[in-house]
C-alpha cells in the first residue's frame, strides 16, 4: 500500500557500515522516514563481513547492531541490486525523497611502479575479499608456493594480510574465513613475509593494537632491525613534540621487537622492514622478486615529514607474492557528479553539490566516498550524524520536493521487474541462519556461502 | 579497580554517552579524538558502573579483574594514555 502522503522515503545506496550507521542515525533524527537499503551483494554490511580480518571476531559483532538498529527498525533490504546497472540514479530519484550515497571506496591505489601487474602482483584489497569470501572474488587464484611474500604499505590492511599469510591452518580453521581460502592456506609454502614501509617507524600507519599483534602469533617469528628503530633527528623531534599516543606506543613495541632474539623454532617468519620504497616488480612471467631503495626522512615545505629517496643502491627481494596495500579509492557513480581530484562526491557536510557549488537537491553522501577512505569503523558514526541531520533540516525546511512516484508499491514493482531475484531482509536472515548454524557444526563462528548461487539459493524462500 | 578498553575499539562513542562520570577518552570534537586508535578509560576516575560495557556494540570493555590473556596489555595502555596528560587538561582542550 502507498503510504500517507507526506512519509519521505529514503533510499540508501550501500549496505555498509556507513550505510547502517547512516539509516540509524536518520532514524533517530526522523523516526517518520521510511528507509530502503540498496546493495549490490545478497548480504549486507559491506566491509564489515568482507573487509574485517576472520580472526577479529569482536569487531564483526557489530552486525548485531546494525541489525537490531536498521532492519529490525523497519528498514528494507534490497540485496542483490546494483545502483547505476540495474536501476539508475534517475531511477531512485523519482521514488524516493532523498538518495543517501554510502558507497566506499571500491577499489584500490595503484603504486604507478613497473611490473605491477605482473602475475603474482595483487592489491592487497583482493586479498582481503577472496579471504572473506566475497562472492567476486572467490575465483581469484593466489600462487602461496613461493618460500616468500612481500606485503607492500603499513597500514591496516597490511598488518590484516600479513597476520593471514602467517596464522597457522589450526587457527585460521577457527575463524570464518572463506573455506576456499582456508584450504588455499592451508597449503601454502610461505615462510616469510616481509613488510616494506616507505617512512619511518615514527610514520608507520599501524594501529598499535595491530603491530602489537604482528608480534605475538604463535609459532611466528618477528624481526625488525635494530638499525630501523632509530629514528632519524626530524622523526624524533616530530614524535616528541606533536606525535600522537600511538606513534608514541608504535615506536616503543618496535624497539622491544627489534630487541628479541632470533626464534629459529618458529616455522614462519614475519619481517618489518622500514624507508624503503619499491621502485620495481620483477619477473619474466611472473613475480619473482622486487627491487627496493632506501628512503631517508625530510622535511616538506609546509612542515611535514616525507620519505625522499636516499641513495641508488637498489637492493632486490626474491618473492613469489606481492600484496599492495597503499590505500583505497572511490569510483565514480554513473548520473551523480564526481571529483576527481579527491576521488570523493563533491559534498559539503554530506550534502552532495553540483557543479555549480550548489547543492543538489535530495542528494547525499555519506561514509568513505564522502570523506575519502580514512578513519575506523565508529568514524563512520559522526560521519554519519551530520549527514543525517542535514538531511532531516531539509526535510523540516521542506526543501526536498516530492518525488514523481512516491509509493512503496510503485519502487516495488519496478524492482520486481529489474530484478526477481532481489534478497530480501527475510532473505537475508535465512542465510545469516544458516551460516551461523554450519558454524555451530564446525565450532566455528561461521561458514560463509561465498557464491552468488549459493547466497541466492539461500535467500529464496523454501517451496511449498 | 577500574574498567578498561581493549584494542577491539572501533572509536564508537557510545560508552563515552553513558559514562556518567565523563572518564573516557578522547571524546569527539578533543583535538587528538581523531587520530586516537582507540578510547581509553581514566582508572582514577571509573566508578566501575557497568554502563560502557553495557553500551560497547562489540565487547571491547572488561573489569580489569576480567581482562582476556591477548588484552593483557590494555591495563598498562588505558593508564598510560592519561599519565602523559590529565584529564583535566583534556577536558578544557576539548571545550
Amino acid at each position: 500500500m502507498t503510504p500517507s502522503g507526506g512519509t519521505a522515503r529514503v533510499a540508501i545506496v550501500g549496505a555498509g557500515p556507513a550505510g547502517a550507521f547512516a539509516a540509524d542515525r536518520l532514524l533517530r533524527a526522523r523516526g517518520d522516514v521510511e528507509i530502503d537499503l540498496f546493495e549490490r551483494l545478497p548480504t549486507p554490511w559491506g566491509l564489515l563481513r568482507a573487509g574485517v580480518a576472520p580472526d577479529h571476531q569482536e569487531i564483526k559483532r557489530l552486525d548485531e547492531s546494525f541489525d537490531r538498529q536498521t532492519l529490525d527498525r523497519g528498514c528494507r533490504l534490497f540485496g542483490n541490486v546494483e545502483v547505476g546497472v540495474n536501476i539508475s540514479h534517475e531511477d531512485l530519484m523519482r521514488h524516493y525523497t532523498a538518495v543517501v550515497y554510502a558507497t566506499g571506496a571500491q577499489t584500490d591505489k595503484s603504486l604507478g611502479i613497473p611490473g605491477e601487474d605482473l602475475p603474482g602482483s595483487w592489491p592487497a584489497t583482493e586479498f582481503v575479499a577472496w579471504y572473506n569470501g566475497h562472492p567476486d572474488y572467490r575465483e581469484l587464484e593466489f600462487d602461496l608456493s613461493g618460500r616468500r611474500a612481500v606485503v607492500i604499505g603499513n597500514g591496516n590492511v597490511a598488518a590484516d594480510v600479513t597476520r593471514m599469510l602467517t596464522l597457522s591452518p589450526d587457527e585460521l580453521a577457527r575463524t570464518d574465513v572463506a573455506d576456499h581460502a582456508l584450504e588455499a592456506l592451508r597449503e601454502s609454502r610461505i615462510e616469510e613475509v616481509v613488510v616494506l614501509g616507505r617512512r619511518g617507524p615514527a610514520q608507520a600507519a599501524f594501529t598499535s593494537a595491530e603491530l602489537r599483534e604482528l608480534g605475538r602469533l604463535d609459532g611466528v617469528e618477528l624481526s625488525v632491525d635494530p638499525e630501523d628503530v632509530v629514528l632519524d633527528p626530524l622523526s624524533q623531534r616530530w614524535l616528541d613534540e606533536l606525535g600522537t599516543f600511538t606513534a608514541r606506543t608504535n615506536v616503543a613495541l618496535l624497539r622491544e621487537f627489534a630487541e628479541r632474539d632470533a626464534q629459529p623454532q618458529c616455522s614462519r617468519r614475519i619481517v618489518l622492514r622500514f624507508l624503503r620504497s619499491p621502485v620495481e616488480i620483477r619477473g619474466a612471467e611472473r613475480v619473482e622478486g622486487i627491487d627496493v631503495l632506501r628512503n631517508e626522512i625530510v622535511e616538506g615545505d609546509d612542515g611535514s615529514l616525507r620519505p625522499r629517496a636516499a641513495g641508488e643502491d637498489v637492493e632486490t627481494i626474491e618473492c613469489g607474492l606481492v600484496l599492495r596495500s597503499v590505500g583505497y579509492r572511490a569510483v565514480p557513480l554513473p548520473g551523480v557528479p564526481f571529483d576527481e581530484r579527491s576521488f570523493v562526491l563533491p559534498n559539503e557536510r554530506g550534502r552532495v553539490l553540483a557543479s555549480d557549488g550548489d547543492p543538489l537537491p535530495g542528494v547525499y553522501a555519506v561514509g568513505w566516498i564522502k570523506r575519502g577512505p580514512t578513519g575506523i569503523l565508529g568514524t563512520n558514526k559522526r560521519d554519519a550524524e551530520e549527514t543525517a541531520r542535514c538531511l532531516a533540516e531539509d526535510l523540516e525546511s521542506g526543501r526536498l520536493p516530492s518525488p514523481e512516484q512516491p509509493g512503496r508499491d510503485e519502487i516495488d514493482a519496478l524492482l520486481a521487474e529489474r530484478k526477481p531475484d532481489l534478497v530480501t531482509v527475510d532473505g537475508w536472515r535465512a542465510i545469516d541462519a544458516l551460516e551461523l548454524r554450519a558454524g555451530e557444526e564446525q565450532e566455528r563462528p561461521r561458514v560463509k556461502l561465498s557464491s552468488r548461487e549459493e547466497l541466492l539459493s539461500a535467500a529464496r524462500p523454501a517451496p511449498g | 579497580m577500574t574498567y578498561v578498553i581493549a584494542g577491539s575499539c572501533i572509536k564508537d562513542d557510545s560508552c563515552v554517552e553513558a559514562c556518567p562520570v565523563d572518564c573516557i577518552h578522547p571524546k569527539p570534537g578533543a583535538p587528538d579524538f581523531e587520530t586516537a586508535e582507540q578510547l581509553y578509560i581514566d582508572p582514577d576516575m571509573c566508578i566501575d558502573c557497568d554502563a560502557c560495557v553495557e553500551a560497547c556494540p562489540v565487547d571491547a570493555v572488561f573489569a580489569d579483574f576480567e581482562v582476556p590473556e591477548k588484552f593483557g596489555y590494555a591495563l598498562d595502555l588505558n593508564a598510560e594514555f592519561f599519565a602523559e596528560k590529565s584529564t583535566a587538561e583534556r577536558t578544557r582542550t576539548a571545550a
